[in-house]
């Protein structure tokens, strides 16, 4: 858009705002899409960001009118929007409200779609600009982009765009992942494929590159001269919920690790990149992704566990086997931790440790970066026998911010050296509360601009990497040799993820 | 809030500090100072609104009311550290011959490193960046349309002694409309050929919007008057048709071109911790302002 003589690239105030477009929801009835899509959609054209004249379609199985789906949306903003509801607001989005009812088999109902679409492309101006947001179970992408395709919704006219936006699990192993990538990529080009890792929408993820490339002091030190080890912890303090149906068999390395981590992992482990355009940071990920290894002996490198009955938070909670709609013979872990090398002249004889798990002690997610300790203390060992190691924790979730944690006197007349923590705060020192991550992922789809979303080269490098783990621990299960470790609820993980720093002699850090 | 009664910059400076500890949280996230000068009857009411913005950006904010310069040299201040946001306030009353060196009051106070941002909520000095305060400041705002009256002269004041880090929040209020007439030119590439704003018979905003379009499409723009409230109106002209975003209610907006069906567009006035906290959030200088400014002066000759 250089020839708009209203744009200028020094007018920063300006925002971006996104094209004429629609989004056509399938699955409108589902928790994602109540508690995260339609309030973020709201929260964007509180903001001004979205184009006049943005329709948004709804496609579910239900004997609904527009207005029937107009109140569902209104109902979800309502309760969940970040920002304030206001009435011209609302006004400016309800004029853009279709519902298709329709089952994903149903020809019908498509060819409904395509008349709806078309019709607001005329009464709305969206400009044949379309995005299918599919908030459904991954089982039902082949039937819903088959269908998209036969009714010539996948194609663009020209100068327009159509694009298809999905959510994890990206397959469950390498070979699915491929036949899901091969499933959407014969409808729709690598480009137009949006895969949401909301991770990738939070502040603080993209802060990683800020802090590491905008800064001077922390770069010297990030390698292995200086870094012992890395702890990148996702913990819950929620069980696995109603989602019992999704969560037996995928367990907690293939929800968490796979995508969450394993992306979290190569923002901090890669190289810098030579602009910040997806091109070039999607060489770098895929640089470190294709360069991690994985230790040899992976019954001393890994553990897994399963929650049993306990207390946590101060509520007395059931075991994971005594779920609702959980077999008690399951194996599936509700905790995983993995131990990777990553090959690079920087990391070499650094492990990464990952660890993901339900019901633990509370809900955090953060990536602690381990030093070494000082090479010499000129200090008598009964002043330093409380001083750690110094450790920068970048902490994602909740509490966004970042601590130094580094040995400082204690008062007093002896020399006594202790573990203090220096802290930035997000929420202190900018906006108090920043856009929601689906705000940003899904304006972003609008805008077609994918630094932040893993394409599927991405997504299988990771299965290369997990699919090892996975395999060895379906071989015990069938061996009968070894199951997932009891743990209980409200602590931190199984007894053998400790002995497995312990065998390195280190500690997990308490997040 | 803490009453200082006859004292200096350093009292309040450790009186500041006292507060924190008492917050319980003597660390501090707070990114920049933030000055206000203002009249004692203004006073509660900037005070507010930079509360208000300081959520987005953690701020000291030192309000400066500068009472008589006659008599003995006087310093008062009342200072607290608010509940439920990470800022802390000073307002300090001068009177006697201190009103003259207000800088040596507020210097000792600044943030170390950190940008000063200073604030006149009604009445700004002729030359801000000469102003002793200003000259501390890396950003200066100033409010034409709060001038009691000469509203259109305060503009043009404000625009003839521009230098960079100076900005008017009449500038800051047309930012929602000059978002979506370029997004409108996103969506249809057209050559506009005569624009009009309609607006309030004195309306600093509208003169500065109709000076950025004149400025950036290089064509005659005229300004039209209406009942308000604010701008009401502007037309972009093109071959194919006007582009056309009129805003009867201060509201909701209705939003119309070529060949398109006619869309709402929710386009509300904003509140000052809204137009300040988007002051505050950029704080290098303003090009695109600092050509608006120029044109708009242009555009003054021309008419006389």
């Amino acid at each position: 858009m250089t020839d708009n003589p209203l744009r200028d690239p020094r007018d920063r105030r300006l925002p971006r705002i996104a094209g004429p477009s629609g989004m056509v929801l399938f699955g409108v009835t589902g928790d994602l899409s109540r508690k995260k899509i339609m309030p973020a959609i709201y929260d964007l054209a509180n903001r001004g960001l979205l184009p006049p004249g943005f329709s948004l379609t709804g496609f579910a199985r239900r004997d609904w009118a527009d207005q029937d789906f107009a109140q569902i949306v209104h109902d979800s903003v309502k309760e969940h929007a970040r920002t304030e509801f206001r009435e011209e607001v609302w006004q400016q989005l309800a004029e853009g409200f279709r519902f298709v009812p329709g089952a994903f088999d149903d020809d019908h109902a498509f060819d409904q779609l395509r008349r709806t679409i078309e019709e607001l492309d005329e009464l709305r101006g969206t400009g044949g600009n379309h995005a299918f947001y599919l908030a459904i179970p991954p089982g039902f992408f082949g039937d819903v982009v088959g269908q998209l395709k036969e009714h010539g919704l996948a194609t663009p006219g020209e100068g327009s765009w159509r694009r298809v936006v999905i959510e994890k699990p990206f397959g469950h192993d390498l070979a699915s992942a491929r036949e899901l990538q091969a499933v959407l990529g014969e409808v729709f080009p690598s480009d137009s494929i949006f895969r949401i890792d909301h991770y990738l929408g939070k502040e603080t993820v993209q802060n990683i590159l800020a802090m590491r490339f905008a800064n001077e002091m922390f770069e010297p030190i990030w390698n292995s001269n200086y870094v012992d080890h890395v702890q990148i912890t996702m913990a819950e303090d929620i069980g696995i919920g109603g989602r019992a149906g999704y969560y037996d068999g995928i367990g907690a390395a293939r929800d968490v690790i796979q995508n969450h981590l394993l992306q979290l992992l190569s923002l901090v482990a890669m190289e810098e990149p030579t602009s910040f355009d997806a091109r070039a940071l999607r060489i770098e990920k895929q640089k470190v992704l294709s360069s991690v290894t994985l230790p040899r002996r992976l019954d001393l490198t890994t553990a897994r566990g399963q929650y049993v009955a306990g207390w946590q938070g101060g509520e007395e909670v059931v075991g994971f086997l005594e779920e609702e709609g959980i077999k008690r013979s399951s194996t599936t872990e509700t905790f995983a931790a993995v131990t990777l090398n990553v090959e690079t002249r920087r990391w070499a004889g650094v492990p990464f440790y990952l660890r993901t798990g339900k019901r633990l002690g509370r809900r955090v997610t953060e990536v602690a970066i381990v030093f070494k300790r000082a090479p010499h203390l000129p200090f008598a060992d009964s002043a330093t026998e409380e001083l750690g190691q110094n450790a920068l924790v970048i902490r994602i979730q909740p509490d966004e911010g970042v601590t130094l944690r580094f040995g400082s006197k204690v008062p007093g007349t002896a020399m006594e050296i202790r573990d203090v923590n220096m802290d930035f705060v997000y929420g202190g020192a900018f906006t108090e509360s920043s856009p929601e991550a689906y705000e940003r992922l899904i304006l972003d789809v609008l805008l077609g601009d994918p630094p932040l979303f893993p394409r599927h080269e991405e997504v299988e490098l990771s299965w290369k990497i997990l699919d090892p783990i996975l395999d060895y621990w379906a071989a015990q299960d069938e061996k009968g040799k070894s199951k997932p470790d009891p743990y209980e609820s409200g602590g931190w993980g199984p007894a053998s993820a400790d002995a497995m720093l312990a065998r390195d002699g280190r500690v997990w850090r308490r997040p | 809030m803490i009453e200082l009664t006859n004292t200096n910059s350093a009292q309040i400076a450790a009186e500041l500090q006292r507060a924190r500890v008492r917050a319980g949280s003597p660390a501090m996230g707070m990114v920049m100072t933030l000055v206000i000068v203002v009249e004692e009857d203004d006073a509660d009411g900037a005070m507010r609104a930079a509360r208000a913005a300081s959520h987005e950006h953690p701020a000291r904010v030192l309000g400066v009311i500068l009472g008589s310069a006659r008599g003995a040299a006087e310093v008062n201040a009342q200072v607290g550290t608010g509940s439920g946001w990470t800022g802390e306030t000073a307002l300090i009353r001068l009177k006697g011959e201190v009103v003259k060196h207000p800088e040596s009051v507020v210097l000792p106070l600044l943030l170390p490193d950190s940008p000063v941002a200073v604030w006149w909520p009604n009445h700004p000095p002729a030359d801000p960046a000469a102003d002793p305060l200003g000259k501390l400041a890396q950003r200066r705002i100033t409010d034409a349309a709060a001038a009691a009256r000469g509203k259109t002269t305060a503009i043009h004041t404000q625009c003839e002694v521009y230098t960079a880090g100076n900005t008017d929040l009449a500038w800051t209020r047309i930012t929602p409309w000059r978002a979506l007439l370029a997004a409108a030119l996103d969506q249809q590439p057209l050559k506009v050929s005569h624009a009009t704003v309609a607006a309030e018979r004195i309306s600093p905003s509208a003169d500065l919007l109709a000076a950025w379009l004149s400025d950036r499409l290089k064509v005659d723009v005229d300004r039209k008057s209406s009942s308000g409230p604010g701008i009401t109106e502007v037309v972009l002209d093109t071959k194919e048709g006007p582009i056309r975003i009129s805003r009867p209610d201060g509201r909701l907006a209705t939003f119309s071109s070529p060949d398109r069906p006619d869309r709402p567009v929710a386009l509300k006035r904003r509140d000052l911790p809204e137009l300040l906290a988007e002051e505050l959030r950029r704080l290098d200088e303003d090009d695109v302002y600092a050509e608006t400014a120029r044109r708009l002066l242009k555009m003054g000759t021309k008419k006389k």
